[in-house]
Parts: C-alpha cells; structure tokens; sequence
C-alpha cells in the first residue's frame, strides 16, 4: 500500500523510485518532499483526514443533488445547469463512498493523507445550501447594476388585439425599439418584482441570467399611474396597465427604461424560476 | 499545499501524532451552525449580504459541476492515458507544442475551472509544462460554447467573436513561449500525488478525485468569496468615470474581468451590456477574464503553487491586455 509514502521521510525517497510522477521530467523531488512532508501532519494540525473529507463530500454531494433535484438551483443558475449538477452530486457522493471502501479494505489507521486546512472551507457552501438558502437577486442588485435591454434580433407578431401578458424584458425591448408597435390601446400584465431607486421612484424589475447569479443583470421598467400606495421592495407583483411612450434614463448606466402606465396591481407569489422571464410566470 | 506551512520537523518515524479527530471536529462544527442556524441568518439579512451570500452561493453552484467535471477528466488522463500518448500526440519541439496545444484547447468545452486540474494531469504525464499551461489559457477562452455565447452576445458585432478567438489564442501562445524561454520548473511545483503504484486503478482513480476536489474545491470557495465581495462592493459609478478615457477604460475593464471572476461561458453577456466602454475595451474583458481571475488564480494556487501564480497571473495579465489591444486595433 503505497499511501504509506505519507508517511515516508525524505531518506525515504529512494524506496518509491517505482513512484511513477518520479519518472516524468517535471517532477522535483523537492514538491514531492514538501507535499509529503505537509502530509504528515505531526502538530495535531486541523486537517482533514480522509473520513472527514468522505463525510464533507458526501454531505456536499447531498446537498447539491437536492438543489438540483427542487427549484432551489434556479436561484442561482440556470435551468439548463441542472442535469450537470445532478451528475456532479452523484460523483460527489460516489466519491465518499470509493474513499470509504477503500478506507476499509486497505487501510491501516495511521496512513491517513490530510488535505490543506483550506479544504475546511467546503463547508460553508454547505452550509449556506442547506442553513441559509439565500434568496434570488432582488431590489438591491436591481437598483446598484445598468439596466441591461439590448435590441432583440427582431419581434415576433403578437396577437392582434386582446389582453396581453408580457415579459418584463420583452415589454421593455418592444416598447424602447419597436416604438410599441403592438402595445399600444390594450391592457397588458406584466409580472416582476418592485426595486425602488434612492429617490424612491418605483420599478418593475426582472433579473436575467447567462450563467449564474454573479452575472445577473435587470432589465427595469419605471411605474406611474395608479401604483398601490405600499410597495414593498422585492415584493413580486402582477401589473396591468396600458402602453407609455415616455423614456427615461437608467441612472447607473443611462439604458433606456420606458414607463408602463400601471391601472392594476395586485401581490403575486415569487415564480418558480425568479430570472426566467418568458411572460407566463 | 504550498499555503500552509510545511511541519519542518520531518525525521524519524512519529508514532502516534496528536491530531484532533476531524471527522470528530467536522461534526461538531456542522452542529453548532445547525444550532445558531438562526443568528447566522439574521447576520445575514441585511441586502448587501443577503446578495453577497446568493452570489457566493451562485458562484459555488455554477462552477462545481465544472471543476467535477474537469476532475473526473484529469483522474482519467492521470490513471488509464499513458504518457507516451501525449509524446506522440505533441511535437516534440516545446516551440511547436505550444501553438498545437493552444488549438487543443478548442475540444474542452467548458469554463476555467475545468481547465486548471486537466493542465495539472497533462503536465503529470509528461507534457512540457508550456503546452500544458497554453491549454491552460485557451481552453476557456477558445473553445466552442465560448465562442456561440460570445456570437449570441453581440448579435451586430461578428468581429467580436473573431477578435475573442484571435486574441485569446495569441495571448495563450505568446505566455507558452514566454514561459518555454523564461519560465523555470522551480517556480512549479507540479501537482502532488500520492504514488499510484500497488493501488488498484479504481483506488488510484477515486483517490485522485478526492484529492483534487477537496483541494481545489477550498480554493474554489476562497475564489467565490472575493469575488462575491467585489460584484457587492464595487460602485458602478467608478465604470462610469473610467469609460470616458480610453486607456483607463482598457484597464478598468481589465481589472473588472479579474474581480468579478465571471464564467468564461457567461461573460460575453456582462460585457455587451458595458455599453459605455469601447469594443477594444471590451475585448480585453473578455481575453483576460477567462486567463487571470481571482477564483481562477486561487485554484492555480492550489494546483500550481503560491510562487508559480504570482509570476505566472501577473505576467499573463500583462500579455493579454497587450494583446488584446492590438487585436482590437487590428480587427475592431
């Protein structure tokens, strides 16, 4: 059993020559002395040994299966991340299970190869997964990022007349670039959440994802008409109103923020997917 | 490993250690949060940190499944690819191995954090540590969800897709042979491993994916935690002061995609929406953010050594804003 060169000395060395890395032309002995020499932990070091890392990975492995497995990952990444994260939990988990068979089929009590205390850290994405579960992006991100409307490549036709639901985003992008073409005289409902700027003016806002929560960006739409007299902000509200062609300027990044001209609102449960802004959430 | 301190006293066989019983600890631990579960969360209730803890969280999420992925593939090349198919594979000649690898990099379709431990592999079994660390810098940046993304991005502007993969790929080569001419194996220290041999090659597999997932997967988590501290702390208002001049917006920019640490496949849509800035500008976001960033250079840390990132993140940014610049000058 080889993982004794834990346990070896540098004196030791010659022993393992078989070792297979000693043989590549990259290899120093030095790095492998340094390695081999943290180790072998002799001053009761706060390591992770190998069961303490089985059992970090198999709880980390857990955790992450359940993010995948309910809605919880949709606060943070994509729908489409989610059959790769089921994968990952499974290897993770996998991996604690290997660690521990061949902990017990081969191993002697002191042959333990404790990893860098920094390992440690892996706890706390755990423990934010399963503790706090922090919520989606709201009104605090909304309000300190640009907004982020680009021109669509083009605009499918809506239907003729009739009340429409739309998505914050493609309310924003028909009403700033297409001149409100199809909006105009007929009630629309919208769905996002309210962020609030330092002067208090209302938004609608929804946060688009690319890839996960650290490029969140909103696109915002300003409200006016008959706003209900609270907002509440991260509050997720169902608007109805009507087309507005007054503009404005997103005051961090100047992107356009057209107004809706609000005559309903009332308060809806977040949607399952907070960043998926298709008009039926 | 190279950040903690080495137990110096290394002779003579030590009996019986006193280590503290980390599983023992680990439980303790996991307990004592579960029981001030709700102090922790009234902590962090207040908006800055509440989003702080979602983009940790995000960052964690996002880049695991990668790094797993990138993992199972670096055991495998460890385990069951013999060295000789790398030799064969490869030019001989470092100078030619270079440009070849940097190619290479177009098959891993995935982000940086996959890249980092497959480098890693590739130097173990043999590859001149150029070619592997040209890999290292163009797999992220080159590869073809990478380049979709970029093209998706920028719907009016298909140069910028060109102009991704032309600088991404110089900056790669010209730091292979930088490193081929300048670069020296001390400063490397090549990923430990415990020897493989008289272990089985499923012990030797799976040992090799515990190894690296614990380790790089801390240093993950110190990369996801600087990165979220910056996206909470960094005032959009400095981006706007910056975007006026056009020096500083290249380096302002530069030092964003370093912070900000997004995913390569990701951050073609954060620059599109930096609309203030220049293309040249924003062309340099995308070379170096997938070359230089803080979680990127926490798991080169880990994987690579302390005294191989610092030479090795600095003088890459250099390059790829350099790069980058007469790319932009060039193509845009």
């Amino acid at each position: 059993m080889n993982d004794r060169s834990d346990r070896n000395t540098p004196n030791d060395r010659s022993g393992q020559s078989t070792h297979e890395e000693a043989s590549t032309p990259n290899d120093r002995s030095e790095g492998n002395e340094r390695s081999e020499g943290t180790g072998r932990d002799t001053r009761g070091r706060l390591r992770l040994d190998r069961q303490a890392q089985a059992a970090l990975l198999f709880l980390l492995g857990a955790a992450v299966l359940h993010a995948g497995w309910t809605d919880l990952h949709l606060r943070y990444v994509k729908a489409g991340l989610r059959p790769l994260l089921l994968l990952s939990g499974a290897v993770l988990i996998a991996t604690a299970a290997a660690t521990v068979w061949y902990e017990r089929r081969h191993a002697s009590p002191a042959d333990h190869h404790p990893e860098p205390r920094v390992s440690w850290l892996l706890a706390l994405p755990l423990l934010a997964l399963i503790l706090v579960a922090p919520p989606a992006l709201g009104s605090y991100s909304a309000i300190h990022t640009g907004t982020a409307l680009q021109k669509p490549f083009g605009f499918p036709d809506l239907p003729a007349r009739g009340p429409l639901r739309l998505g914050v985003g493609d309310y924003a992008a028909r009403a700033v670039y297409d001149d409100g073409r199809h909006l105009r005289d007929r009630p629309l409902t919208l769905t996002g959440f309210v962020a609030l700027d330092r002067d208090g003016a209302p938004y609608l806002v929804r946060m688009t994802l690319n890839c996960c929560a650290a490029d969140a960006q909103p696109v915002k739409i300003a409200l006016t008409g008959e706003i209900p007299p609270v907002l509440r902000p991260d509050g997720w509200l169902e608007v109805t109103g009507t087309y507005s062609p007054r503009r404005t300027k997103d005051p961090v990044n100047d992107g356009p923020v057209p107004y809706l001209e609000v005559t309903a609102a009332r308060p809806v449960p977040p949607p399952a997917d907070p960043y998926d802004d298709t008009g039926s959430g | 490993m190279a950040i903690t301190e080495p137990a110096p006293d290394g002779a003579g066989p030590v009996e019986e250690p006193r280590r503290p019983d980390s599983p023992l600890l680990l439980t303790l631990a996991l307990l004592t949060a579960v029981m001030f579960q709700d102090s922790i969360r009234g902590a962090l209730a207040a908006p800055v940190m509440q989003s702080w803890t979602t983009v940790f969280v995000a960052v964690v999420v996002q880049a695991l499944p990668f790094l797993v992925l990138g993992v199972l593939l670096s055991a495998a090349i460890a385990v069951f690819v013999p060295p000789s198919f790398f030799a064969r594979a490869l030019p001989g000649r470092p100078a030619l191995a270079v440009p070849v690898a940097g190619a290479a990099g177009a098959v891993l379709p995935g982000c940086e954090c996959a890249s980092v431990p497959v480098a890693g592999a590739m130097m173990r079994r043999g590859v001149t540590p150029a070619a592997a660390l040209t890999f290292l810098l163009s797999a992220p940046a080159v590869n073809p969800i990478v380049l979709t993304a970029t093209a998706v991005a920028f719907p009016g502007e298909p140069r910028m897709v060109l102009a991704r993969f032309v600088a991404s790929l110089l900056a790669a080569c010209a730091m292979g042979w930088l490193w081929h001419r300048l670069g020296r194996t001390d400063w490397l220290r090549p990923p430990a491993r415990s020897a493989h041999e008289g272990r089985s090659r499923g012990a030797a597999f799976w040992g090799s994916v515990r190894h690296d997932v614990t380790h790089a997967g801390g240093f993950l988590v110190v990369g996801a935690m600087a990165a979220a501290t910056l996206k909470a702390v960094v005032p959009a208002e400095w981006l706007r002061a910056a975007a006026g001049q056009p020096v500083l917006s290249v380096l302002a920019l530069a030092a964003l995609a370093v912070l900000l640490s997004i995913c390569s496949e990701a951050d073609a849509f954060v620059a599109a929406s930096l609309t203030q800035f220049s293309l040249t500008a924003r062309l340099t976001f995308l070379v170096v953010g997938p070359m230089v960033d803080l979680k990127l250079f926490a798991l080169q840390a880990g994987t690579f050594g302390r005294a191989f990132a610092l030479r090795f993140a600095p003088a890459t940014f250099a390059l790829a804003v350099a790069v980058s610049v007469l790319t932009g000058a060039v193509l845009l």
